[in-house]
């Protein structure tokens, strides 16, 4: 079953004002249990406002948002454990940390949660192993760590919720490609301990393409497609007439295919790309 | 939540307020409020009244608009209006019950006091409604340079506060990110008991005070790369000009000023 799914979900900004905008028109999607997703669109596509309802921050102004088969505002008082569920990380998480050290700040989402304090340290240390925050980290000031640390803890933060839909809102922008490659390996890693459903939007088609088993299009407002990441890299036209990009790997494939050689699939990570080029020449004896 | 605050805010227009000089408004505002507070009774007030809404009139802003502005006061108004009426003892008593009174003066004070008041709040709001932030501080640095001789520091003063109103809007987004990320996290902000709010308050003003200081530091940096150092020998991309329509504004709210006055004493 789907864990969470929205039905023609609607949002409409500043109602009644000259500034009134549809930022999220009529989506419906289904996101299975485990499943790890990137999430692409314009900047201004409605993909930021779209997360927003997933955790119930925003409230969608028709249609509905379903977690489990149930309506998540179907008992208003109820929304803060929508929050515990399906847990959020917004772009430069960074800037939210306030606690004195990075224990207490990672701890503040389970402390919220209404949990003891054994349970709490329990998480706090396993999110920060797998997050790969080292424990002599966890006394020190976070204001003292570097930014790619930062950001880490702030991801372990809403982490240690131990949500069951975790969505990352950019987690690597504005990142050096090493703390970058660090944080997806650790989201990864993440994943495949817990196999919990994963929501990641990013910019770069590369990440996406090395990560992701689904991927969810937003172009103005609407859905564009959600989709196995196969399925949506063979619509490479289409995704770039919407503005955005296929990997490079991806495109160079393209080419050969229109210059008369086919491997019949859809490449997008130059791994795969090596190992078929690899089979392809050796078919020909050419090594 | 946030959104609504109004304080401040600029509505764009080409109406003859909006193309008034920013420093003959400024004037024009100051001598408005003497006026209002210059008469002594109805006559006067709705000479004040007709003045006020005929400047509304005139800046084809929407009346609602200026609701919008007094309603946060409105407590405020309540209890000055019921401190004047319970506390006046002069005059001819009209209600009585035990150590409570209301008299005829205390009567005719409070309802005067929020008139006044009200007529003040629209009439300010016009200024800063019709005026873009940054003319507005612009014709403050001017009005206020002959302060200069005496070493009073007129452009930082004012270029302190432009860089202020320029990052209300930025800092109020800034607080509803936070706000959210924190909701994220389960914080309870909107609900939850006084104390909670109270301390989860704190997980909101140590990231915003944080990134406002960031704020600073960046900026410093940025202004001094192009090179700032102050008002000495600054030139200005539009400079301020009076035309005819600025004195005519000025001498009929200063005919208004007089007339107030002179009603005032024969009345």
């Amino acid at each position: 079953m789907a864990i969470l799914e929205t039905q023609e979900l609607t949002y409409t900004y500043s109602i009644g004002t000259p500034f009134e905008k549809t930022a999220v028109d009529h989506v419906s999607l289904k996101i299975d249990e485990g499943e790890m997703i990137g999430v692409m669109g314009h900047t201004g596509s409605g993909k930021s406002t779209l997360i927003q309802h997933f955790n119930g921050l925003l409230k969608p102004t028709s249609g509905k948002v379903l977690l489990d088969g149930k309506d998540i505002w179907e008992d208003k008082d109820k929304i803060r454990d929508v929050r515990f569920k399906v847990g959020l990380v917004f772009q430069y998480p960074e800037y939210q940390i306030f606690e004195e050290t990075v224990f207490k700040d990672i701890a503040f989402g389970p402390k919220n949660m209404g949990l003891d304090e054994a349970e709490i340290k329990r998480r706090v240390l396993e999110t920060a192993h797998d997050i790969g925050l080292s424990e002599e980290l966890l006394e020190r000031s976070p204001f003292e760590l570097s930014g790619g640390q930062k950001r880490r803890v702030a991801i372990a933060g809403v982490m240690a919720m131990e949500p069951r839909v975790l969505i990352l809102d950019e987690p690597t922008a504005g990142l050096d490609p090493a703390g970058r490659d660090k944080i997806l390996e650790h989201i990864r890693r993440y994943h495949e301990r817990t196999k919990n459903t994963i929501l990641i939007v990013s910019h770069s088609m590369e990440d996406i393409a090395s990560f992701a088993d689904k991927i969810l299009v937003m172009s103005r407002a609407k859905l564009f497609c959600c989709d196995e990441t196969v399925n949506v890299f063979a619509r490479a036209d289409e995704i770039s007439e919407i503005g955005l990009d296929v990997p490079q790997i991806t495109k160079v494939f393209g080419e050969l295919r229109r210059r008369g050689l086919d491997f019949g699939k859809e490449v997008f990570t130059v791994g795969y790309a090596r190992d078929l080029l690899l089979k392809h020449l050796n078919e020909r004896k050419v090594l | 939540m946030l959104r609504d605050i109004t304080i401040g805010q600029f509505f764009p227009g080409n109406s003859i307020i909006h193309r008034l000089d920013p420093r003959f408004k400024i004037v024009i505002t100051l001598i408005y409020i003497v006026m209002l507070f210059s008469g002594g009774n109805y006559v006067c007030l709705i000479v004040g009244a007709v003045y006020t809404f005929g400047a509304i009139l005139l800046s084809r802003i929407p009346v609602k608009m200026f609701w919008k502005s007094v309603k946060p006061l409105l407590p405020f108004l309540v209890i000055t209006a019921v401190l004047n009426l319970l506390l006046m003892s002069s005059g001819e008593v009209l209600w009585k019950w035990k150590f409570l009174r209301i008299t005829e003066d205390g009567l005719n004070t409070s309802v005067f006091m929020v008139i006044r008041i009200v007529l003040l709040i629209m009439g300010t709001s016009l200024l800063t409604y019709t005026t873009s932030p940054i003319t507005l501080t612009d014709a403050i640095e001017r009005l206020l340079s002959p302060l200069k001789k005496i070493k009073f520091p007129v452009h930082e003063l004012a270029m302190m506060m432009s860089i202020a109103l320029r990052f209300i809007p930025t800092l109020i987004e800034e607080t509803d990110k936070i706000m959210s990320a924190q909701k994220a996290r389960g914080a309870e902000i909107d609900t939850g008991s006084f104390a909670v709010r109270a301390k989860n308050l704190i997980s909101i003003l140590v990231p915003l005070f944080i990134s406002a200081f960031r704020r600073a530091d960046e900026l410093a940096t940025a202004m001094e790369c192009r090179c700032y150092h102050g008002g000495e020998g600054r030139t200005r991309l539009r400079q301020l000009k009076s035309a005819p329509r600025d004195y005519i504004a000025l001498a009929v709210t200063v005919l208004f000023l007089v007339g107030v006055i002179v009603l005032g004493r024969i009345i």
